[in-house]
């Protein structure tokens, strides 16, 4: 089994053509090409306002109407696809076009308040374009205008302005088609007609800014930018989001080096048009509480402000005490191109390879994937793949929340296309529902009977399992994994054995944008970057050369994944064997030497640790800290030097999103001098006296790229065969969770707005659990460990018994901080108020 | 032309609705002769009576019926459009009220012949005598066995539901009351996929108007050629004409196509004592209007089209010189921006401005500029709009400016109701005001 495409050129079947003539010009297009496309082929912009390219036709506004040769009236160009020796004439050459098209410009005015100062969307706004090209220059219209009070809330986010309305439905089809939210519809009839929501249903979607953004006026505006800036004052920048591992091309605005507001750019392999409200609205972190001087520890203990040089002497010489002895642990936060620095600074200048990326709970299974076809693997199974395949088997990842453009694409290949979904999931969440597909109920730590039910098509499969289980073994046919699996031993070795039985194409989905370039970059122990398995001897001299030193000099053995890092840390070193009346004698000279004194952190939150305050504790027993940080982040209470470091607006660099993809970003304040985390590591190794490049972007780019992948044998994918999953009744429950897409996240911190879509934290169980601790739909329930407990409001649903599932870092529910365990465990619930 | 009762012919007995009075006057024996010929045959008869859609549109029936695809292991549909409001427009439902069985008969034929098991009727919802009728009639039929499975030993399986619209004109519109029937927004769908393939539920579908179904009956019973022998050469038939306005007998008259005004205003007892004609409207209010000229074109779908207008539903408004045309055509424009359904430009904003100039000019505070556009925006309107409401809403008023273009010049000066005092205008004949 390899993650890899599944073969794609057996369908490229020949393309029938129709022939036709559009304003003299004759062409061919594929047959059922909507006039509109096909003159625009041609460079010919037909005036719209309903028309989208991936929405439905409607023909509602009547703005495209064009002549059509035979045809008694105008025809909406949007709507009708070209025939075979059709010819059209568009308001290029055609009167009655233009004549239609003026028309309708007209009476799309007169009850247009034309406060195009004043809006939002004046100066890009398709009506005021349009109206310059299509419309009268005077109005003819004398009468009373139709009046809205304005702006009324669709969501807390979403403001909706009825007078500037033109009734396109281009934002309703968006909600229905696109995101399957349909909370906004067409209201009343006439000139009454409007947009609106449900009295106690708001437009709660995570993909509502879209609707801002395809809106062809301003009626609809986001609370975040509203009146915030006129569109001709921003600066536009193409971008990479940093909020998943999606890779959404992003436009980013900014006006006097603030970031303005974030649009979706139209990556048709990726993101097409659409990003999710995360990745548009949360950027307030961007300039909040930024750490702006470097801060070392004076004598009595307390952060002071440094001058670089200074700090970078001081982290220097600590480090150096400790050298072979340091931990690296990066965030998600890391390009591919500091994540390459890292794992060369981890290497080349500290002598270590205890470097980690994974920020959160990982397995040494996980470790085991990663290395042995993950990594360095290049472009593996992609969006594209998802619409095509006939089945998309979806193990410890809840799209919507997790990946939401991967949600889209599922979405739309089950509404449009014939994919099927299957989840393996303790219930069926919301997101998931909207795709229409199959949940195969597990408890939480039971993935991997039902994966290996999967593969052997054991004959104790329901109908609809057995369903998945054939189409698996069709071409195409996907299982995506997702980070959290990890937590679950042996379901990921039970994944790959599947893909192997099936010969389903597997693809790992990490939660954040920079995973899968760290992955890719040898941020992780015992993986060189490309893939390289640092125990691999071929392996060992192409980045020896690479990075210009001896290949003695690269750590010889596979260093510590970042749970290791902290067990070592707080596990008292084991003496060496003795004999007993010797260390009877001596016992001071024989304290043994600790395996980890020093840490070098950039980006890690604490709180996505399982174990929040095991490594606080670790952070505190070690000799060294050196944190590079965008924002305090928790770690510089233990920090000996705080280093701050750009964030995406401040550097160019490049995500690689889940399928594999380089998603390269560009600097957004050109001007910006905030160093980014390579720099930072370049100038310290320096210091030491290793040289490891400048640190900028470019030449890390290029040493990555020509490095390359690795070629060579890696080691086996795992195969850990998973424990009998846990069962719990009465007073205990499995825990299951993840993380809301809006949630407590440091990247949304600010944003007010968009906190306030976010979905409620509630506590689920079944309703025989509910029952077994007393408890009715509404009631608190408290999910505690010995580490603390969560109480939130219970919603009975249909999911297996003896299970409780809360969300992962809520208002009111952070699983790591709180009960410090992970999904899978054993946690107790009980009646909140029970006696 | 005489007169020729068919689905009329007996609307004088109590019980006309009913299975019973019905059967007496050869009710359902078209159903037992429909089951005997089999389903193409049927389709043919249809053909061949040159039977053509009585909605308005005039679309041939059983050409309609052989687009359903057949063994396409589809569901079929029949929904009969009885969202009867156009204004001026009465005749699917006194046939409703009265010829109940008629129309559950014919929908059992048709839906026999292009294989449909299901049918409905879309009933506008502010007439609930008529709803609770055809339910009435419905059950009745339920009870006689001519509902319900194995109807009459035949095998084939049919079943009616009755559903009340809610009030909007544009369900009269097909795909906007299939999108009704559905549950869903009533606004108009696009064409193609047409109903035919894709209507109710997203299967076959055939939309066709009350008379349209109820004349199938007859045509089985009496042969293609008996209903062809009617009529015209392309409007063949007989006809349910529905004359209302300024005459002394106002009423419905059933009679071939081709009949002229003259003759129908014969039979109505012509204008009211003292009056004479103005002008008249022969679809109901969305088709150009006609003057004396034409009393003696024939009423027909080609007779209409030659005068410049549409033969529409055939249930002519009549107007007397005591009628101020602005207060004619605005009342009608009232209606159109009350029901345009707000989808497309054309109709949603051009119904609310010219709504606007014509009640300024029908109160006196009109511009000499806003004739000219008037006439602009109706032609902005007409072929652009969505679907044939936006069209029928800009029908009028080019007409009636081109034919009395003073009445709309005073209307820059004058209200109209000082030039025509609404009160002579409503009162009709052998009722005197004192």
């Amino acid at each position: 089994m390899t993650v890899t495409t599944p073969a794609t050129g057996q369908d490229l079947a020949p393309v029938e053509l129709v022939t036709c003539m559009i304003d003299g010009i004759e062409m061919s297009v594929p047959k059922g090409t909507l006039i509109i496309r096909a003159a625009e082929q041609l460079g010919i912009e037909v005036p719209r306002f309903c028309d989208h390219p991936l929405l439905s036709p409607v023909a509602a506004c009547r703005m495209c109407l064009v002549e059509i040769e035979g045809q008694p009236k105008p025809q909406p160009a949007c709507a009708i696809p070209v025939g075979d020796k059709m010819v059209i004439k568009t308001q290029m050459t055609s009167e009655v076009a233009d004549a239609a098209q003026r028309g309708v410009m007209e009476f799309l005015l007169i009850n247009h308040p034309l406060d195009c100062p004043v809006c939002d969307k004046g100066g890009e706004c398709p009506l005021q374009n349009q109206a310059m090209t299509a419309g009268h220059a005077e109005s003819r219209f004398a009468g009373v205008k139709r009046t809205f009070p304005k702006p009324i809330n669709v969501s807390a986010q979403i403001l909706l302005d009825r007078e500037r309305c033109v009734s396109c439905t281009r934002c309703t089809r968006f909600a229905e088609e696109i995101a399957g939210d349909p909370f906004i519809e067409m209201f009343d009839r006439g000139g009454n007609q409007q947009v609106g929501t449900a009295d106690d249903q708001p437009f709660d979607s995570y993909f509502s800014g879209n609707t801002v953004q395809i809106c062809p006026v301003g009626a609809l505006t986001s609370a975040d930018y509203r009146f915030k800036a006129r569109p001709f004052d921003l600066v536009s920048t193409p971008s990479t989001c940093e909020h998943c591992a999606a890779g959404c091309g992003l436009r980013v605005d900014d006006r006097r080096n603030k970031v303005q507001r974030r649009l979706a750019l139209d990556v048709p392999e990726v993101n097409e048009e659409w990003n999710c409200d995360k990745g548009r609205f949360a950027f307030t972190y961007l300039d909040t509480d930024r750490i702006t001087h470097p801060l070392v520890r004076d004598e009595n203990g307390i952060l002071v402000t440094a001058s670089w040089p200074e700090a970078i002497a001081i982290a220097a010489e600590k480090l150096g005490a400790v050298r072979g002895k340091v931990g690296v642990l990066t965030g998600g936060r890391v390009t591919r191109e500091d994540a390459y620095v890292y794992g060369k600074f981890a290497r080349v200048a500290l002598g270590s390879d205890d470097i980690d990326f994974r920020a959160r709970a990982t397995s040494r299974e996980e470790g085991e994937l990663l290395s042995s076809v993950v990594a360095g693997s290049g472009l593996g199974v992609t969006y594209a793949d998802l619409e095509k395949a006939p089945v998309v088997l979806l193990v410890g990842l809840e799209p919507e929340e997790e990946s939401p453009i991967v949600f889209l694409r599922l979405r739309k290949a089950t509404v449009e296309g014939s994919t099927k979904v299957a989840a393996i999931s303790s219930w069926v969440s919301p997101g998931f529902a909207k795709t229409g597909g199959t949940v195969l109920a597990a408890v939480p730590g039971a993935e991997a009977e039902v994966l290996n039910a999967l593969a052997t098509s054991s004959a104790s499969l329901s109908e609809s399992a057995a369903d998945i289980a054939t189409a698996l073994r069709q071409p195409g046919a996907v299982i995506l994994i997702g980070e959290r699996l990890s937590a679950h031993l042996g379901a990921i070795s039970a994944a790959v054995s599947l893909a192997e039985a099936t010969g389903s194409a597997l693809a790992w989905i990490p939660r954040r944008a920079g995973e899968r370039g760290a992955l890719d970059a040898g941020a992780l122990a015992g993986l060189l970057p490309g893939g390289r398995p640092l125990t691999d001897a071929d392996a060992r001299a192409q980045v020896a050369q690479a990075w210009e030193i001896n290949v003695d000099e690269l750590p010889e053995e596979p260093g510590l994944a970042f749970a290791d890092v902290i067990t070592a840390i707080l596990t008292p070193p084991i003496p060496d064997e003795v004999e007993p009346d010797e260390a009877a004698e001596d016992v001071e000279a024989q304290e043994p030497e600790p395996r980890i004194s020093g840490l070098v952190i950039g980006g890690v939150e604490i709180d996505d640790l399982p174990n929040p305050d095991e490594f606080r504790r670790a952070l505190e027993e070690v000799d060294v800290v050196i944190s590079l940080e965008t924002r305090l982040s928790g770690v510089d209470a233990y920090a000996d030097v705080v280093f701050p470091v750009a964030v995406d607006t401040e550097r160019a660099g490049s995500y690689s999103n889940w399928e594999g993809r380089v998603r390269p970003f560009g600097k957004v304040f050109k001007d910006a001098f905030t160093l980014t985390d390579a720099r930072v590591l370049s100038m310290i190794a320096d210091q030491l006296d290793a040289y490891i490049g400048s640190g900028e972007p470019g030449e890390t780019r290029r040493e990555l790229e020509a490095l390359g992948a690795f070629t060579g044998v890696r080691c086996a994918p795992p195969s850990v065969s998973a424990p009998v999953a846990q069962s719990a009744a009465g007073r205990t429950a499995v825990l299951a969770s993840w993380r809301h897409l809006l949630d407590l996240g440091v990247l949304q911190a600010g944003d007010k707005y968009l906190a306030a879509t976010a979905r409620a934290s509630v506590a689920r169980t079944s309703s025989a659990t509910a029952a077994g601790i007393g408890a009715q739909d509404g009631d608190d329930i408290v999910v505690s460990t010995e580490s603390g407990s969560i109480t939130l409001p219970l919603l009975i649903t249909d999911m297996p018994d003896g299970v409780v599932w809360v969300p992962g870092n809520s208002l009111g529910s952070q699983v790591n901080a709180s009960l410090a365990v992970v999904p899978g465990a054993i946690v107790s619930i009980a009646r909140g108020g029970a006696a | 032309m005489t007169l020729t009762p068919n689905l009329t012919a007996h609307w004088d007995e109590p019980d006309s609705y009913t299975v019973t009075g019905y059967e007496r006057n050869a009710g359902y024996q078209a159903l037992r002769k429909a089951f005997e010929m089999g389903p193409d045959a049927i389709i043919d008869e249809v053909k061949d009576s040159g039977l053509r859609g009585r909605g308005g549109a005039g679309f041939p029936t059983g050409l309609k019926w052989s687009f359903v695809p057949q063994g396409d292991g589809k569901p079929h549909y029949l929904v009969v459009n009885a969202d009867e409001a156009e204004p001026g427009a009465c005749k699917d439902i006194p046939l409703m009220l009265a010829s109940s069985q008629h129309l559950i008969e014919g929908m059992i034929i048709a839906s026999y012949a292009f294989r449909a098991n299901h049918g409905f009727i879309y009933i506008r919802g502010e007439v609930p005598h008529v709803i609770r009728r055809m339910h009435a009639a419905v059950r009745d039929a339920y009870a006689h066995g001519y509902l319900g499975a194995n109807i009459l030993g035949s095998g084939f399986d049919f079943d009616i539901v009755v559903h009340a619209g809610a009030g909007a004109y544009i369900c009269g519109e097909e795909t906007a009351l299939l999108s009704s029937l559905e549950g869903m927004r009533g606004q108009p769908r696009l064409k193609p996929p047409f109903p035919a393939v894709a209507g109710l539920y997203a299967c076959p579908t055939v939309v066709n108007n009350v008379e349209t179904i109820a004349s199938v009956p007859a045509i089985i019973r009496n042969g293609a050629d008996w209903y062809a022998s009617y009529g015209t050469e392309k409007s063949k038939g007989i006809k349910v004409f529905a004359v209302s306005g300024h005459v002394n007998n106002p009423g419905i008259f059933e009679a071939p196509l081709g009949i002229t005004m003259r003759e129908l205003l014969g039979y109505a007892g012509g204008i009211r004592d003292g009056h004479e004609l103005k002008f008249w409207v022969v679809g109901g209010s969305s088709v150009p209007m006609l003057t004396e000229d034409h009393l003696d074109a024939p009423l027909s779908y080609e007779g209409m089209e030659e005068a410049g207008t549409m033969l529409g539903t055939a249930t002519p408004m009549v107007f007397d010189e005591t009628t101020s045309v602005v207060r004619a055509v605005t009342g009608w424009l009232d209606f159109y921006k009350h029901e345009s359904c707000g989808k497309c430009t054309p109709c949603r904003e051009g119904t609310g401005w010219i709504y606007q100039l014509l009640h300024d000019l029908k109160s006196g505070t009109g511009k000499t500029k806003d004739l000219a556009t008037l006439q602009d925006l109706c032609a902005q309107m007409l072929g652009r709009s969505f679907c044939a409401l936006g069209d029928a809403a800009a029908t009028p008023y080019p007409q009636a400016l081109n034919l009395f273009r003073s009445e709309f010049e005073a209307g820059t000066h004058t209200a109209a109701d000082d030039l025509f005092d609404p009160a002579l205008s409503v009162v009709f004949s052998g009722v005197k005001t004192s």
